[in-house]
This record gives structure tokens, sequence and C-alpha cells, in this order.
């Protein structure tokens, strides 16, 4: 299968990426390229100009203080054993190596899974369970979006044509115990649904594939703070809105955004 | 067209290639090396698995163009010589495959998991070829075949 035809630009910088962006309407950037590679090729997109931005340097991880600064282009494989996300936010560690496969986790990247804006992917989930800032560079500068107001809709984002998505913040979690539960139904497939929940006195709970954005089950964390795991389960899925497709139908979704929580809540009491 | 310079299997090659052209396409097309197979192309089977600077990827899924500068491992830059890699001869010796298809991209994702892993357990092995696809289902040879390599019996 092959792409459709287009101009390929290697960015010297983010501001000459911003620059290339600005002058194409049709344009994408282009980082590990494992979600826009397949699109393409399926000709679901047809981007007329690629600018790689692979080789800007915004990858790594960095202590923030109350915080990591995550690079967006930190690879999945360096975010799984990276030491200061293993130490700080492992439920980020542990997600990245759960993406795809190992050769998936090669190139994909923590900024393009989320700036791609698939309700399915498991990294959008964490920033959001997490309340991550994302960091924007755009011709008049940078600002900060937070996790609730990024992911917009499906494979939608606040980003603007002409923004490119730099770094992360993400919260460190501290000692609180934390899990991510994945229904599959082959392991390298995006999952079915996904539940991830930080649990530290309250818990916080989100969702993949439970709506077309990641799912904050704002419901379930309430009914956890006045009824524990079990009042969370059984409201693990109000204000979801799951998709039905081949996979699964929307009700068995919910059955399983229940089944999930209640299994992650258990494993994150029990770290 | 687009010149790239990309280090295959230890040579240099400059290659015109269009910003489109999938690496696996010129690996085969344009170099001649058709060890690698293209399977699903939709990188989900692993058939296509090579390395870049030493790290499993799937061709199919990476642009000719992203992989200039770049060094570049096939199946056919394994062997030293007539001396079989390692994991060739444990893929042999454990008739770790039945129609041969998937066994270029297996070799090279195995090659690249005992890089990261030296010493895996079954478990391991199984989780970290999950992106590589067998339709024979020889997976029970090939999982015996990593371990042998892994333990350089």
């Amino acid at each position: 299968m092959i792409p459709s035809e287009f101009d390929y630009v290697l960015a010297e910088s983010v501001e000459h990426a911003i620059t290339e962006l600005a002058s194409d309407p049709e344009a994408k950037l282009l980082a590990g390229g494992h979600s826009l590679i397949p699109i393409m090729k399926t000709r679901m997109g047809r981007p007329t100009k690629l600018i790689d931005v692979g080789r800007l340097g915004l990858a790594g991880v960095s202590d923030g203080g109350d915080h990591l600064v995550v690079g967006a282009l930190t690879r999945q494989c360096d975010l799984e054993r990276d030491p200061l996300t293993t130490a700080h936010c492992p439920i980020m560690a542990h997600a990245a190596g759960t993406v795809g496969d190992r050769q998936v986790r090669h190139r994909g990247t923590i900024g393009g899974s989320c700036a791609h804006g698939d309700p399915a992917s498991d990294q959008p989930t964490i920033m959001r369970l997490l309340d991550a800032t994302f960091v924007a560079q755009g011709p008049g500068g940078t600002r900060q979006i937070a996790a609730a107001d990024f992911f917009k809709g499906f494979f939608e984002t606040d980003l603007h044509h002409d923004e490119i998505l730099t770094a992360i913040h993400v919260p460190k979690t501290g000692a609180a115990g934390w899990s991510y539960k994945k229904f599959l139904q082959r392991q390298l497939d995006w999952a079915t649904v996904g539940v991830a929940v930080v649990v530290n006195g309250s818990a916080r709970i989100a969702m993949t594939n439970m709506a077309t954005t990641p799912f904050r089950a704002s419901a379930a964390e309430g009914a956890f703070t006045s009824g524990g795991a079990a009042a969370a389960s059984a409201k693990a899925d109000e204000g979801a809105d799951p998709p039905s497709d081949t996979w699964a139908t929307a009700d068995f979704r919910r059955h399983l955004s229940r089944v999930l929580t209640a299994r992650a809540l258990e494993e994150a009491g029990a770290k | 067209m687009r010149p790239i310079t990309v280090t295959v299997n230890g040579q240099r090659h400059e290659v015109e290639v269009e910003p489109r052209d999938l690496l696996a396409y010129v690996l085969r097309e344009k170099l001649g090396l058709t060890g690698t197979n293209i399977g699903c192309d939709t990188s989900s089977c692993g058939a296509c698995t090579i390395h870049i600077n030493g790290e499993s990827v799937k061709s199919c899924t990476v642009l000719a163009v992203q992989a200039d500068g770049q060094e570049v491992t096939t199946i056919e830059g394994l062997a030293n010589g007539a001396e079989l890699h390692p994991m060739q001869k444990a893929f042999t010796e454990s008739h770790a495959l039945q129609c041969g298809y998937c066994t270029p991209g297996m070799i090279m994702a195995a090659v690249s998991l005992l890089k990261d892993n030296p010493s895996p357990s079954e478990d391991e092995i199984r989780h970290g070829l999950e992106g590589n696809l067998c339709r024979c289902t020889g997976y029970q040879n090939i999982v015996k075949a990593v371990q042998a390599a892994a333990s350089g019996s």
C-alpha cells in the first residue's frame, strides 16, 4: 500500500516547522509516524505535505519539581524504562509498555499519540487521569493547555493547525497506588476498553475508548469517596458514551468498564 | 525525488526516493534485499521487521526518508559470511519455521529482544514477540529457538 503523493520537509527548528505548517492547510507533522503512516497508506488521510519533526531533539524526560517534563517526541520505549518516569509516574511507564508491540514502541511517541487524539490510545487516558498540561508552540508564542481542554473530540485536539506540541507536564504520582487495566482481543490491538486509576485516599479514574475523548469517570470518583470500590464500579460508565463497533457493542463496553474499574481499584489498593 | 544516504548491513547506499516510498519497498526493490518480507502491510504482522540503529522496527511503516543517515540492518546482514548468526542457527536447530514467511522478521525481532533482555523468561519472549505473527502457528518452536539462542546452546 502506497500513500498518495506529498512534499516532505525535514524541520530544522520548531519555528521552521511552524512556518511550514502555516504555509499549507493540508500539511501534517510527522513524529514517529505510527498513527499517521498507516492512515496515509490506507488513504484515509492524504496530507499534501509532511513536516518531519523527528530530529528536533524534543525527546527526553526531566524533573520539573512536582511534575515531569516529558518531551513530545519521547518514544514509548524510552518512557517504559526511563528512571524518572518509573520512579515518579509509574503508571505512565507501564502504559507506555502496553502500547502496540516492541517495534511500534521503538517509533511511536507520546506527543504523537496525544496530538493524534484517538480515544482508543493509552497515553491520552493517562494524561487525562493525571491532569497533565500540554505545552504548545505557535507563531504567537507558547501556551499551556490542561488535559481536560486538550482532547476536544474524536481525533480532535485543541491544537491549532500552526501549533506544535513540544512538551507535556505530567504531575508526579508519589506513593499513590495505581493500575491500568485493558481488555484486548489480541495483544497488539487498541484497547476495547481501558481503565486507569490512581488511588491516594480518594480515587481518580479515567478510561480509554469509552467516549469520543479520554473519559474521566467523575461519577465513579465521587462514588468511591462515599462508598468505596464497589460503589465506584457500579457507577463506572455513568456519563460515558462508548462506541459500538466490530469489537464490542456499547453495552459490552459499559460492562467492561465496570469490571475493569473494580479490578483496577483492587490492584491499586494492593500496591 | 530526494536523495538519501542509508547504511544497510554496513554498506553505504545513496538512493533517490520519493517521499512516499516506504523503507520496506526501497530495501526490496531499489537495493534488492528481498529477505525482508511484506506481509500485512499494516504494521501488524512483523514480517518486515528490520533494525534501525539496532532497534527493531516495522519497515512497512517507516518512510525511507526517515531512515536518511541511519544504520539499517536486514536479515541479510546478520550472518558473518558463511557463519550464521546464533539466532539463525537456533531457528534452524529448533525447527522454528514451517513456511518461513515470518522467519526473517521473527529473527530480527528476537535479536532485538535479546539485546534489551539477554535472559528473558518464556513469558517475556512471548510478549517480546507479540508484534510478529506466524500463521503456521509455529510459536512453540520459535520460543524454544529464542531460549536456545539466549542460553547459547
